[in-house]
């Protein structure tokens, strides 16, 4: 087995794939930990729907690289999406399901009417679910990928202290003069690019359990903020390996491998919480 | 010396006031109370003057080297900060980020002055619990400890005691007092008139017509008051 995985591991598109998606669970794990305390997670969900529909777009116009297509769109709805959870005249989960069922509804019509492809119903799937058999990235998305993420955590690493400071009290950090909104609306954009670089390993549906599964398990264990962050990043980063691993060994659809990595994940860190507390 | 002197402000949300004729002046040392009925807009006075929410109308000076900025300031609870996993020092040094200007991240000097005003809390031995773990005085204090952070001069409290068992509250109120006697201004909300009366030197009343009185004055109001419809 350790033989056929070396094997494996000589092969370019393998190490693409462990490359982009040990930055992906990275980031997605940062993130995630500032969406669950804000109660913001409900967003995620929303934004990678319309990235689907963006996607969708993008496909029937036959473009060469969908980016150009998913990633502004999804950054506008998250700017969007912030103002409107911030405005209490509108329902905010309300509209967000709106939207959200909205685009993945529009997305599968487009792909269904318009697609060149001779098999749209596994297309739509891979994007829904992430690809079958371990990711074929071509160079250019990795090297955006590893770009991007670099970008995100540079971002949260160098802003940590703001942003810790704007996830516990708004208001004491607006009136201490930290440029709250700022802050929300920078969350905003790295939350969208981490979606759209995540639809590429997991899909659409599953972006959520990557970004909400390594916060939770983190959060029943860890008691400072800062043992938080890390330990959701080290579980989501090991899950994601050890989920691509599996995917490659046994053939298993990349995305839901390491979603179900996560999950058992969170259930070991719930029982340690549990016996923790006694 | 004035820190802070108000005339006649309106406060309010889209146009939609909630009180206004509000004038007073806050003299350095002061401990003023604010008090009136839920929904009179207290908290939202507070926010207006610490720039969290504009004016509707009047105007706001601040004077003696005190800004919005160098308020410590004393909300009420959130709902997201009462499971938030992150330690008490964590928390107070978080006070210290109006001083991070154009460095990401915080010196020497303040986590002394965090570790300083845990110690003048009296809340060192929890300096490392996680403050989703603590009672509700305690997470106060905590909280207290991050204002003082802050601010060397003035501090704005929103209901400091609302929610805290009797014990608590009489320590917390000795503790206001107390930052009171080193010279820190006070303005506080508050819901326990008794209290106010007891601990102020001003009382603001916010109601259907706002008062500004000092505490020999209003005291004497109440008893010719009360006098009156005995
Ligand atoms: N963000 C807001 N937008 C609109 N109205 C608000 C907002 N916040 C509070 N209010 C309203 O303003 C009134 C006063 O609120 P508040 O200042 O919290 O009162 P108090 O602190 O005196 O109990 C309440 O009726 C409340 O419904
Ligand atoms: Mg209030």
């Amino acid at each position: 087995m350790i033989n056929e995985l070396m094997m494996y591991f000589e092969m370019p598109f393998v190490r693409f794939a462990l490359i982009v998606g040990v930055l992906i669970s990275l980031c997605s794990s940062l993130l995630g930990v500032i969406l669950v305390l804000k109660r913001f997670s409900f967003i995620g969900d929303g934004l990678s729907h319309v990235a689907f529909g963006a996607m969708a777009v993008a496909a029937v116009f036959n473009l060469v690289s969908d980016m150009i297509v998913v990633l502004p769109v999804t950054l506008i709805t998250a700017v969007l999406l912030l103002r409107t959870g911030k405005n209490t005249k509108i329902k905010g989960d309300a509209a967000i399901a709106m939207l959200s069922v909205g685009a993945l509804a529009f997305g599968y019509l487009l792909m269904n009417l318009f697609s060149t492809s001779a098999n749209v119903s596994g297309d739509v799937c891979s994007s829904l679910f992430g690809s079958t058999l371990i990711l074929t990235l071509t160079p250019v998305k990795v090297w955006l990928c590893v770009i991007l993420s670099i970008v995100v955590m540079g971002c949260f690493i160098l802003l940590y202290n703001k942003i810790f400071a704007v996830t516990f009290d708004e208001s004491f950090a607006q009136a201490v003069g930290t440029k709250v909104d700022f802050y929300n609306l920078m969350i905003a954009v790295l939350i969208a690019i981490i979606i759209v670089l995540a639809m590429n390993l997991v899909g659409s549906l599953l972006i959520s359990a990557l970004i909400i599964f390594p916060a939770l398990s983190a959060m029943r264990i860890f008691k400072s903020f800062q043992g938080v962050i890390i330990g959701s990043a080290v579980f989501s980063v090991i899950c994601a390996v050890l989920g691509m691993v599996t995917s490659i060994l046994f053939g298993t659809p990349v995305g839901s491998t390491i979603v179900a990595v996560d999950f058992a994940g969170f259930l070991i860190f719930a029982f340690i919480g549990f016996v923790k507390a006694g | 010396m004035t820190q802070l002197s108000v005339k006649d402000l309106a406060i309010g949300y889209d146009r939609h006031v909630l009180t206004d004729g509000i004038s007073f002046q806050i003299e350095s040392g002061d401990y003023v109370c604010m008090i009136g009925e839920n929904g009179t807009g207290k908290s939202t006075l507070m926010k207006t003057l610490l720039g969290l929410q504009p004016a509707l109308k009047g105007n706001i000076e601040w004077g003696e080297g005190v800004t919005p900025q160098t308020i410590g300031y004393l909300p009420q609870q959130t709902e997201v900060q009462k499971d938030f996993p992150a330690t008490v020092f964590e928390i107070v040094l978080s006070g210290c980020q109006n001083r991070l200007k154009h460095r990401f991240f915080y010196s020497k000097a303040d986590k002394a002055t965090a570790s300083d005003q845990i110690e003048r809390l009296e809340i060192t031995d929890l300096t490392q619990k996680c403050y989703r773990e603590l009672s509700g005085g305690q997470q106060q204090r905590v909280l207290l400890a991050r204002a003082l952070c802050a601010s060397k001069k003035m501090i704005f409290l929103d209901e400091p005691v609302t929610g805290l068992d009797p014990g608590a509250v009489d320590q917390m109120y000795s503790i206001i007092n107390k930052l009171n006697h080193d010279g820190m201004t006070i303005m506080m909300i508050s819901h326990d008139v008794d209290i106010s009366v007891q601990y102020a030197s001003h009382i603001l009343n916010l109601g259907s017509n706002v008062q500004f009185k000092d505490i020999k004055s209003y005291k004497s109001n109440q008893n010719t008051e009360s006098g009156g419809t005995r």
